[in-house]
């Protein structure tokens, strides 16, 4: 089964109580910042903390990823101490075509190789914020088996077109439209931009029910606050619930006896329908509202 | 390593430390703690510091600590990049680092 990637939260990668208590909120995915949120100076220092942080706590229940800075600008050692420290995910601020992808896996490559790590353990995701990027969306997605997303960078992606954000999120309507297609040709995860207005719950919450709709499998968070709520638009109702169980039993059942075309309650069922049911049951699992052994 | 200039590293947030190391001449490691934990925790964490020291053949060495109830890694990788501060070497060997704790 894929894994569920609601929520990536950013956790500062100079702040060690943030990096101590990071996995307790819940979120899916911890993304540590080691680019925009260490300045130049401390960069050296929040390496050596999140490489002894990685060693150290217990990250077991969440994905971990690391921001890591530009291959000039001190990624190198970057990658050097997240491979060695046993990521999950090196996310590649700013990319801009496949070439950038390509580099950074080559890179990884060179690491894993160094420490006798198994080929390819490292998996990747690229930050898209600009134009240039978004352009590009789909050979980037596509530029290393070692991707499992791309993702919004909002910010930097709005300067670029020379707007700002707006409540109605209609400036980014092409980007994540891009992003969102890139990553599905690709059969990798889309992951949306930050809500930066912690207080504003209904801003928040308006943008996340959005970007469902949409497809993105989960968004960036920036404070343990926003998990629960893009947790709650990602939780599927009773009724959806019921329904997608109706449709796995039926699966199985057509499948016990050998029959290839099933319908539930007068519907026919094919394999979207199967595979819209199997992303509700495992949203209802990570919701706690059925067991993990149910279907 | 030889320290040869005055460095820090770390901060006074909660559940951080501040290391500030400088050249001792030839009187050793010398270390003053300053920590609200000091009297439970104190020797740990200069055992941890000069354990580290150690770790990186570090001899002589004046180290003020400002401690925030950091726990032990925070306090390793605050050491760590103190000292290579100090002693003016950009690139970690990241491979030693990892053979500390194996």
């Amino acid at each position: 089964m894929e894994r569920l990637r609601r929520t990536m939260m950013f956790v500062p990668g100079a702040n060690a109580a943030m990096l101590r208590d990071a996995a307790l909120y819940g979120a899916d995915a911890i993304m540590f910042d080691l680019e925009d949120a260490v300045s130049l100076k401390e960069k050296d220092s929040a390496r050596l903390l999140v490489y002894h942080a990685l060693t150290t706590f217990d990250y077991t229940t969440v994905e971990t990823v690391v921001r890591i800075n530009g291959l000039h600008t001190g990624g190198r050692q970057d990658i050097e101490a997240m491979v060695l420290a046993g990521i999950d995910v090196i996310r590649l601020p700013k990319t801009e075509n496949a070439s950038d992808i390509k580099a950074v896996a080559a890179v990884i490559t060179e690491m894993e190789t160094k420490y006798g790590l198994t080929p390819g353990q490292t998996r990747m995701m690229a930050a898209i914020e600009s134009a240039e990027g978004v352009l590009n969306a789909r050979e980037i997605a596509q530029a290393s088996k070692r991707l499992i997303g791309i993702a919004l960078g909002a910010e930097d992606y709005v300067t670029n077109l020379k707007t700002h954000r707006y409540p109605d999120g209609h400036e980014l309507f092409f980007a994540r439209s891009m992003i969102l297609h890139a990553a599905r040709t690709a059969g990798i995860a889309a992951i949306d931009t930050v809500y930066s207005d912690v207080d504003n719950t209904e801003g928040f919450l308006y943008e996340v029910r959005m970007v469902k709709q949409l497809g993105f499998d989960g968004k960036s968070v920036i404070n343990p606050r926003q998990i629960p709520l893009v947790n709650q638009v990602y939780t599927p109702s009773a009724k959806e619930i019921q329904q997608a169980q109706e449709i796995i039993w039926g699966i199985q059942e057509a499948e016990a006896k050998g029959s290839g075309v099933i319908s539930v309650n007068g519907k026919m069922v094919d394999k979207p329908i199967v595979e819209r049911a199997q992303r509700v049951i495992a949203l209802a699992k990570a919701a706690k509202l059925i067991a993990e052994e149910e279907q | 390593m030889e320290i040869i200039q005055s460095a820090s590293a770390g901060t006074t947030e909660s559940s951080d430390v501040l290391i500030m190391i400088d050249s001792n001449g030839n009187e050793g490691i010398q270390i003053e703690l300053d920590s609200n934990v000091a009297k439970q925790f104190g020797r740990q964490i200069c055992a941890k510091i000069e354990a580290t020291l150690k770790d990186l053949a570090v001899t002589q060495a004046k180290v003020k600590v400002i401690d925030k109830g950091a726990l032990d890694c925070t306090i390793q990788a605050r050491t760590i990049a103190a000292v290579y501060r100090a002693c003016g070497v950009k690139e970690i060997d990241w491979q030693v680092i990892r053979s500390w704790n194996a």
